[in-house]
């Protein structure tokens, strides 16, 4: 019981850094663009850029993309959702230098699947998340293996 | 001025399929050139789509998304002869809007 209790805090405490960071950063020229969002390290920062609620795993969303991709500069990944009342799907991979790849906005005129193709560092799990209109936040993750990184020079 | 998007719509039942190929460099901003300077980040920040005129489709990217981005999403309810627009804007305030007709 001590134990949970004491790495609880931890955790909180450790959040609660992340997100002071947030908050200072300066405000992006495009407007619509949340730039806190693209910059955030990890999916507890995303979350708090986004306003929404802890992140919990769900089958009703969907990350496709290959076990593993020979060009980390191109790998092709999509993300799709079967639920109703999903407002925003995005696309993360967790060990790029800021995990947020594209931010997609659901809206009654396109199913709510989009495909694209992003570059990754290195191996990682790929996440795809779906932000409800309740401000629910539901992933999917899979893992990634890439040969060739795509970040280098 | 870029390069014209290759955008191509599809009907498949009551849904067209869309895939978009754009035309950008997408540097991230993290690599560096020959002489050991930071390449400036340069991508695309944002992507809207019309369906006939009417805003269906909205995405924000950020640059790790590969160079000369692909993009595929499916719009309800288009039929063979609508028109579909599809706009990016970069960080740099450079855009390009492109039309293609649903076949």
């Amino acid at each position: 019981m001590m134990q949970t209790r004491r790495k609880l805090l931890q955790h909180s405490a450790a959040v609660a850094g992340m997100l002071a960071g947030v908050g200072l950063l300066p405000q992006t020229a495009s407007a619509s663009w949340n730039k806190a969002a693209f910059e955030a390290k990890n999916m507890a920062e995303l979350v708090r850029a986004m306003g929404a609620s802890a992140p919990t795993e769900s089958k009703d969303v969907t990350i496709t993309g290959p076990d593993i991709a020979e060009n980390g500069a191109v790998v092709p990944v999509g993300c799709s959702t079967t639920l109703a009342g999903v407002k925003k799907l995005m696309i993360l991979v967790e060990k790029n230098p800021n995990m947020l790849c594209a931010m997609f906005d659901v809206t009654d005129g396109v199913d709510g699947s989009f495909t694209t193709r992003v570059k990754m560092g290195q191996s990682s799990d790929v996440y795809a998340v779906a932000i409800t209109t309740d401000n629910k936040v539901l992933f999917s993750r899979k893992e990634i293996k890439v040969t060739l990184g795509g970040c280098g020079g | 001025m870029a390069d014209p998007m290759r955008i191509r719509a599809q009907v498949a039942g009551d849904k067209a399929t869309v895939r978009v190929l754009m035309s950008h460099e997408m540097e991230t901003g993290q690599r560096k050139d020959s002489a050991g300077k930071t390449i400036p980040a340069w991508f695309i920040q944002d992507v809207a789509a019309t369906h006939n005129g009417k805003p269906v489709f909205a995405a924000q990217w950020g640059p790790a998304i590969s160079k000369n981005p692909f993009l595929q999403f499916t719009v309800k309810g288009a039929k063979a002869g609508d028109k579909i627009a599809v706009t990016w804007v970069d960080n740099r305030g450079e855009k390009r809007t492109d039309e293609a007709t649903v076949s």
